[in-house]
C-alpha cells in the first residue's frame, strides 16, 4: 500500500518538473511584444497610444505600455530585478546616461549590427539632438519628441482688455508685472505640486534664468556639478526669480498656498477665468494641450505666448529645452522595430498633430503643427541662437531631486535662500561621484 | 480585454497548483523513510526538524540571510566596493535635530505615538459604543469598510479631502469646503509642515480604525455576562464597570492591537510616499530608504537606514511574542 502510494507520488513529482521545464520554452507566440516604460499619463498617454497604433497595426507586434510619474526608481527596481522593459522613455536624460555608463543600454549605432538606419538618422537629426543620445561617442539615446520652455503664455483678450503690451525686454517684462499689480491683480500664476516630483515646474524658472543671465558656460559647468549652488551666479538667479514671485509671493495668484498645493497641468487654469485671476503663464510648449482639453481655449484667441525676454542681453535668445529620451535596454527584434518607428517623423506627427509636442527631426514638414502657435513654438526651437538641455534632467537623480525641493522651501520661505542653496552644495558634493 | 497573457501562462499555473503539493508530499514521504532507517531512540529527535525543515529553509534564505546581507552591505560605501565601517551610521545619525535622519526618525515617533494611541482609542470607543444597540453590524461594517482599500488608494482620497483652493473660490477638498461652513479660510494641509505629519497620520488611522474596532469588539464579547451583571448588583455604575472590570479584561488584547499597530506605525510609508513624498517635512524611515535606494542608488546608506528601522521594531516584536504568550496561557 504504501509503496505503491509513494510511486505515485514520485512520478507525479517527475511530471511536474517535466511540465515547468517544458513551459519555460514557451512563452513567445504571434509576432511578440514589446514593454515600454514611461512617464505619461491622462490625455498624454492617449496620445502615445495613438502613436503606437499604426505600428501594431502593420507589424502585428503588441507594445505593453507601463506608466508611472516615479520613472527613474522604477526603471532602476526593475534593472535590479534583471526584468527592465525592452525600452524605457525618460524625461531625464541623466538616469539612461548613467546607465549607459554601466553598460546597461543596447547602442543604437553599432557598426555590425545597428538598430537604427544611421545614414537616414543622420541626415534627419540635428548634430546637437544625436550628441545628447550619446555616450562616449555611442549613441544610446533617441529623441522622438520635443518641448520648449520658457514661454510664457497669456490670454490676448485679458492684455487687450488692459492695453497691456507684450514685453520685449526683461525691463519691460518687470514694467509689466508692477503695471498689472497696481491693477488689484496678481500678474502671475505658478504651481509646481506634481506628486512625486513636485518642484519640477518651479526648477524651470531658475534654469532659464542661469541660462539667459549667466550664459551657457556658467550653465553647463552648474549641471556637470562643477560650479557651486552657492555661486554668486546660481545664487543670483534665485534672487531674480524671487522678483517675479515678489515679497511672500505676493505677485502669484493664490500666493505660496496656491503655488505649492496646485498641480502644475491646473497652473494656468486662473488665466481663463473672468475676470483673469492672473495675467501670464510660465510653462513649456506641452501645456497648450491642457488649455485646449480643459480650459476649452483656442489657440491664437484665447491664449498666445512671448518668449521670457532675455534677462542678460549678452546670451539673448537662450533657450532651454526637453526632450523624451528613448533607450533600448533589451534586445530584441520588436524593441528594434518599434525605436526604428519612433525616429520616423510619420510616427511623431501623430502625437504633433494631437497637441503639446514637437518634432526634433529636421525632415518634419511644419504643416503637421496643429496650429499657428505651435509651429511659433517649434520655430522658436529652431531659431534659437543658444539652445541648452534642460538642466535639472541632465543632473544625476539625486541632485535633480534636491533641486525640486529647493524650489519648495524657497517658495515657503525665500528668506532660507542660503541656507536652501548650502543644502544644495552638500548634495552636489556627494551626487557626482557615482 | 486581452486574455492572451492569461493564457500563456496556464501550463505554469497548472505546474505549480499540481509540482508544488507533489514535491512536498515527495518531501514528507521521503523525510519519514530516512527516519525509519534511523535507529528508534534519535528518531524522536530528528522527526520535527524533517517536518519544520522547509519553513525553516524559507524564512532562513528569504528572511534571516537579507538581514545579515543588509546589515553587512550597510558598512560598504554607497557602490558596495570599500569597505567604511560604521560611516553610514554616522552619516545618518549626525546632524540632530534635522540633519541625517533625524526628521524621519522624529516623524517615526509622531507616527508611533499619535497612530497607536488614535487607533486604539477610536477602536475601542466604536467597540463599546457599537456593543451598546442593536444595529451593530451595519455600523460595525462601514467602519471597517475602509480596510478594504489599499493604502495607496487611502493617500489618494486624502489627498483629495485635503485639497486647496484660494479663499473665496469654490472649495473642492471636503476638509477646506467643511472649514468654509463655520466661516474660516482655507488653509493648507498637507504642504504645510505644521500640520502636514497630523494630516497623514489622520489618513492612515481612518483606514485602520477598522481593525483595531474588530478585534476589541471580539473581545469585548468574550467577557462573560455574569460578570457584569454581578458587578451592577454590587452597586457599580457603567463608568466604573468600563475602567474596572471590561478594561482590565480587554487590556492583553488592547497590549497586542496596540504593539501590531506600533510595528505598522515604524513601517509606515505608503501613505508618505503618495501625498508628500517626504516633502514638507513629513519624511520617514521607510521612504528614505527607499529613496536612498532607488534615486540616490545608495546601498550602504538605504541599508544603514534599514538596519536603523529594524533595530526599533525588534523590542517591539518581542513584546509583542511575549504579551502573545501570555495571553495564550491565559486561555
Amino acid at each position: 500500500m504504501m509503496g505503491l502510494r509513494l510511486g505515485s507520488i514520485r512520478a507525479l513529482a517527475f511530471l511536474a518538473v517535466a511540465a515547468v521545464v517544458a513551459c519555460g520554452g514557451a512563452a513567445t507566440q504571434g509576432k511578440g511584444s514589446v514593454h515600454v516604460l514611461a512617464v505619461w499619463s491622462g490625455s498624454e498617454q492617449d496620445s502615445f497610444k495613438a502613436v503606437l497604433q499604426p505600428f501594431q497595426d502593420q507589424t502585428g507586434i503588441k507594445v505593453e505600455y507601463e506608466s508611472t510619474r516615479d520613472v527613474d526608481a522604477i526603471l532602476q527596481t526593475r534593472l535590479q530585478a534583471g526584468n527592465p522593459p525592452e525600452i524605457a522613455s525618460l524625461p531625464s536624460p541623466a538616469t539612461l546616461t548613467k546607465l549607459g555608463g554601466q553598460g546597461k543600454l543596447i547602442q543604437l549605432d553599432s557598426a555590425s549590427n545597428p538598430v537604427l538606419d544611421m545614414s537616414t538618422f543622420n541626415s534627419q537629426y540635428a548634430q546637437g539632438w544625436i550628441d545628447l543620445g550619446k555616450i562616449n561617442g555611442k549613441l544610446y539615446e533617441i529623441f522622438s519628441w520635443a518641448a520648449v520652455k520658457g514661454l510664457v503664455w497669456y490670454n490676448p483678450k485679458n492684455f487687450a482688455a488692459k492695453n497691456y503690451q507684450v514685453p520685449a525686454s526683461w525691463q519691460d517684462l518687470i514694467t509689466l508685472q508692477n503695471t498689472i499689480k497696481s491693477g488689484g491683480t496678481t500678474p502671475w500664476c505658478i504651481a509646481v505640486e506634481s506628486g512625486a516630483a513636485s518642484g519640477w515646474a518651479g526648477s524651470d524658472w531658475v534654469k532659464e534664468i542661469v541660462l539667459s543671465q549667466a550664459g551657457p558656460d556658467v550653465y553647463n559647468s552648474w549641471w556637470q556639478g562643477k560650479t557651486k549652488w552657492s555661486d554668486p551666479a546660481i545664487k543670483s538667479a534665485w534672487q531674480t526669480w524671487g522678483t517675479i514671485l515678489g515679497p511672500n509671493n505676493s505677485n502669484v495668484y493664490g500666493g505660496k498656498n496656491q503655488i505649492l498645493a496646485t498641480n502644475f497641468a491646473n497652473g494656468g487654469d486662473p488665466m481663463f477665468k473672468t475676470p483673469p485671476k492672473c495675467y501670464m503663464h510660465n510653462q513649456a510648449s506641452f501645456i497648450t494641450d491642457n488649455f485646449v482639453k480643459q480650459d476649452k481655449a483656442v489657440a491664437g484667441t484665447d491664449f498666445k505666448f512671448f518668449p521670457l525676454p532675455d534677462v542678460n542681453s549678452q546670451y539673448a535668445g537662450a533657450h532651454v529645452g526637453a526632450g523624451d529620451a528613448f533607450s533600448m535596454l533589451k534586445d530584441t527584434s520588436q524593441a528594434r522595430a518599434l525605436i526604428k518607428y519612433l525616429t520616423t517623423p510619420e510616427a511623431q506627427a501623430i502625437w504633433v498633430k494631437r497637441g503639446g509636442k514637437l518634432s526634433p527631426n529636421k525632415s518634419f514638414d511644419l504643416a503637421n503643427y496643429p496650429d499657428d502657435i505651435t509651429r511659433q513654438v517649434a520655430q522658436v526651437m529652431t531659431g534659437a541662437k543658444i539652445f541648452a538641455f534642460d538642466a535639472g534632467d541632465l543632473m544625476p537623480t539625486d541632485m535633480k531631486n534636491a533641486y525640486w525641493k529647493a524650489v519648495l522651501d524657497f517658495v515657503s520661505d525665500q528668506s532660507k535662500l542660503d541656507s536652501i542653496l548650502a543644502n544644495l552644495d552638500t548634495i552636489q558634493a556627494k551626487a557626482y561621484t557615482t | 480585454m486581452d486574455f492572451s497573457q492569461l493564457l500563456a501562462d496556464v501550463p505554469t499555473l497548472v505546474a505549480v497548483i499540481v509540482g508544488v503539493p507533489a514535491v512536498l508530499a515527495a518531501y514528507i514521504v521521503g523525510g519519514e523513510y530516512v527516519v525509519r532507517l534511523l535507529p528508534d531512540k534519535l528518531r524522536p529527535s530528528v522527526r520535527p526538524w524533517i517536518w519544520v525543515g522547509p519553513a525553516l529553509a524559507f524564512v532562513g534564505f528569504f528572511l534571516v540571510y537579507p538581514v545579515f546581507g543588509t546589515a553587512y552591505r550597510s558598512l560598504f560605501d554607497l557602490s558596495g566596493n570599500s569597505f567604511v565601517g560604521l560611516s553610514n551610521y554616522v552619516t545618518q545619525l549626525s546632524g540632530f535635530p534635522s540633519g541625517g535622519s533625524w526628521i524621519a526618525i522624529r516623524n517615526n515617533v509622531f507616527w508611533l505615538v499619535f497612530f497607536t494611541v488614535l487607533v486604539l482609542a477610536f477602536g475601542l470607543l466604536f467597540a463599546v459604543l457599537t456593543d451598546r444597540v442593536s444595529y451593530e453590524s451595519p455600523i460595525k461594517s462601514l467602519i471597517f469598510m475602509p480596510m478594504a482599500i489599499s493604502f495607496v488608494a487611502i493617500a489618494l482620497i486624502w489627498k483629495f479631502m485635503y485639497s486647496y483652493q484660494p479663499p473665496g473660490e469654490p472649495q473642492t477638498g471636503t476638509v477646506n469646503a467643511l472649514l468654509g461652513i463655520f466661516h474660516q479660510d482655507p488653509r493648507l494641509w498637507v504642504q504645510d509642515p505644521n500640520v502636514a505629519n497630523q494630516a497623514l497620520i489622520v489618513a492612515a488611522v481612518w483606514g485602520f480604525v477598522g481593525f483595531a474596532m474588530v478585534i476589541l469588539s471580539a473581545a469585548l464579547k468574550g467577557i462573560p455576562g455574569d460578570l457584569l451583571e454581578a458587578a451592577r448588583v454590587d452597586g457599580a455604575g457603567e463608568l466604573t464597570i468600563f475602567r474596572r472590570v471590561i478594561f482590565p479584561l480587554m487590556m492583553p488584547t488592547i497590549v497586542v492591537v496596540g504593539t501590531t499597530l506600533v510595528i505598522f506605525a515604524l513601517k509606515a510609508f505608503d501613505v508618505v510616499y503618495v501625498m508628500t513624498n517626504g516633502n514638507y517635512d513629513t519624511d520617514v524611515l521607510a521612504n528614505r530608504m527607499y529613496k536612498l535606494l532607488t534615486a540616490s542608488q545608495d546601498f550602504g546608506d538605504a541599508s544603514a537606514v534599514a538596519i536603523i528601522l529594524v533595530a526599533a521594531v525588534i523590542p517591539v516584536l518581542i513584546f509583542n511574542l511575549r504579551q502573545f504568550r501570555a495571553v495564550e496561557a491565559r486561555r
